[in-house]
């Protein structure tokens, strides 16, 4: 069985930015390389600019198996566009040891 | 060059009737200013430790670590759905109450009673005593005189609050006017909920500073705007819409927002794609009027208002119709706990989910800058190399801040000396 709806399939690949939290998101960002952030972004984001619609047509209340790993897959990329878009790293410039830990997220 | 009003005094700190001049943070590098102030301040004021959506029916409950005020407090729903809050502490030898693998960790969650851990004795939703082991071995033990020590609860606008303080104010008079002003806000349809936590190597006040001020945000975060918007950002500078002081409480109206932004080009890629960003989804939901208090001086530009409920309680309401808090939970003169929650309106499909997604990464990303920047603030008022400090007239807020505080630690000394003098005994007044 697919992970993704059909027209996402290029995703396929990077099945596993579909994590349930935003902790487990980051968690993967920080132990990435830019060169694996980038691979993801630019599959993705193409994916997010052009899928607006069908996005909007899912309906969180008894969402499907597909369409969650979907939005947990694109949750990851909002994540992964900082380091893209931003910083050029993996980790937050100037962020040194500090943590700012999820305690309490809406799922999904 | 200024690009909105001041007041006629030609500041807002002036019109305030605050002090020009350089302060000091003596208030926060001191273990003793720390004890004064969690007598003075922590023991005295009302302090919101959550929303009443955390308590959806008779028996939910949480509790709160309140190091500040050296207690921890048990909030619950009893059956009559009144909101009733007691010192974590079981009557009997003193052991802490609710807790689960780890004393000094929050939980929540649903009772029908509290069983004390130690000895097992128990509880009921009003704090009462309701059963004690072997009681025949106690001696004449009237249940009645050990139910849970209460503490006073009060709501507003969903928000609950406890004091310690024996002779409280009414929480609606000590919210004054700022709070006044926000009444009716439908702060109980933002159920959609993301808290973050964090330890943080810096007094209380520091990250207060921070975010009671948008004068660093064009320098501190530039890099999170797209470069020709973070040039013209620093280039103009910062300066607010409007502040108001009332009490110990203060609050900033501020622009911005980019919703949507003129120009797309300002803005980077993924918030084009999600039509949102730092400021939140561009499109709120229709929330209808807003309050008589919100964008107080009627600004067409109106992106944000920052509150400051005295002590730690910062409430900021966003344009695009969602609101957020932080909390500042001193630990000890340098260390804090912060807390942050970002509340929302349901998301009715993914791609609303994904908008607030990215308000909430924006935040915490923003935030680690913050965080660590202040440790690094902590280290260096720490030095004591440098005593006074300029602040500039965008910075009215947290000079008002560290004055109420000092006030309040000032008016305990007095009041504290005062009964310490009153009580003094004759024969000691030679020695």
């Amino acid at each position: 069985m697919a992970a993704f709806p059909a027209q996402f399939a290029a995703l396929e690949p990077y099945a596993d930015w579909a994590l349930p939290s935003e902790s487990n998101r980051y968690a993967k960002r920080l132990a990435s390389n830019m060169d694996e952030l980038r691979a993801f972004y630019d599959t993705a984001m193409p994916l997010l600019e052009s899928e607006a619609d069908y996005l909007k047509n899912v309906s969180l209340d008894g969402i499907s198996d597909e369409d969650l790993n979907l939005l947990r897959c694109l949750e990851a990329l909002v994540t992964v566009s900082f380091p893209v878009e931003a910083w050029h790293q993996p980790y937050v410039p100037d962020s040194g040891a500090a943590s700012i830990d999820v305690v309490v997220e809406p799922r999904p | 060059m200024a690009h909105f009003g001041k007041p006629a005094a030609g500041s807002w700190t002036e019109h305030f009737g605050l002090s020009t001049e350089p302060i000091s943070y003596g208030d926060s590098i001191s273990p003793e200013f720390y004890a004064l102030e969690q007598e003075a301040i922590f023991k005295r004021t009302w302090l919101n430790v959550g929303r009443v959506e955390q308590l959806p029916k008779a028996g939910s409950f949480f509790t709160k670590q309140l190091d500040a005020a050296k207690t921890s407090v048990l909030i619950v729903k009893n059956r009559d759905g009144v909101i009733k809050a007691f010192h974590n502490m079981c009557r009997h030898r003193g052991n802490k109450l609710a807790w689960q693998d780890f004393p000094n960790e929050e939980i929540a969650g649903f009772s029908r009673q509290f069983t004390c851990k130690y000895h097992g004795w128990r509880y009921d939703l009003d704090g009462k005593l309701v059963f004690v082991q072997q009681e025949q071995e106690f001696f004449d033990l009237d249940k009645e005189r050990f139910g849970l020590a209460p503490i006073s609860v009060d709501v507003w606008e969903g928000f609950i609050f406890v004091t310690f303080n024996p002779d409280p104010q009414p929480l609606k008079e000590y919210m004054g006017k700022l709070g006044a002003g926000l009444e009716g806000y439908p702060f109980e349809l933002m159920t959609q909920k993301h808290t973050y936590r964090s330890e943080i190597g810096s007094n209380w006040k520091l990250f207060i500073d921070a975010f009671m001020e948008f004068y660093h945000a064009p320098v501190l975060h530039a890099q999170q705007a797209t470069d020709e918007e973070s040039r013209k950002l620093q280039e103009h500078g910062y300066e607010a819409l409007h502040y108001d002081i009332d009490g110990p409480h203060a609050m900033v109206s501020s622009w911005g927002g980019m919703a949507p932004p003129k120009d797309l080009s300002m803005v980077k890629p993924i918030e084009r794609a999600l039509r949102s960003g730092l400021f939140g989804p561009w499109e709120g939901p229709d929330i209808g009027e807003l309050p008589e208090g919100v964008n107080p001086a009627k600004s067409k530009t109106w992106g944000i208002d920052s509150f400051l409920f005295f002590p730690n309680f910062m409430l900021l309401i966003w344009k695009p119709n969602w609101y957020l808090t932080y909390h500042y939970w001193p630990t000890s003169y340098n260390t804090h706990v912060f807390e942050t929650s970002l509340y929302f309106a349901p998301p009715r499909n993914a791609y609303e989910r994904l908008q607030q997604e990215l308000a909430v990464v924006t935040f915490k990303e923003y935030g680690l800058q913050d965080a660590n920047t202040l440790e690094a603030t902590q280290t260096m008022l720490q030095s004591g190399a440098v005593t006074e400090f300029p602040l500039c007239d965008q910075e009215v807020m947290l000079r008002h801040m560290h004055t109420v505080c000092r006030d309040y630690v000032e008016k305990h000394k007095s009041d504290s000396g005062a009964v310490l003098a009153g009580t003094a005994s004759p024969s000691n007044k030679g020695a």
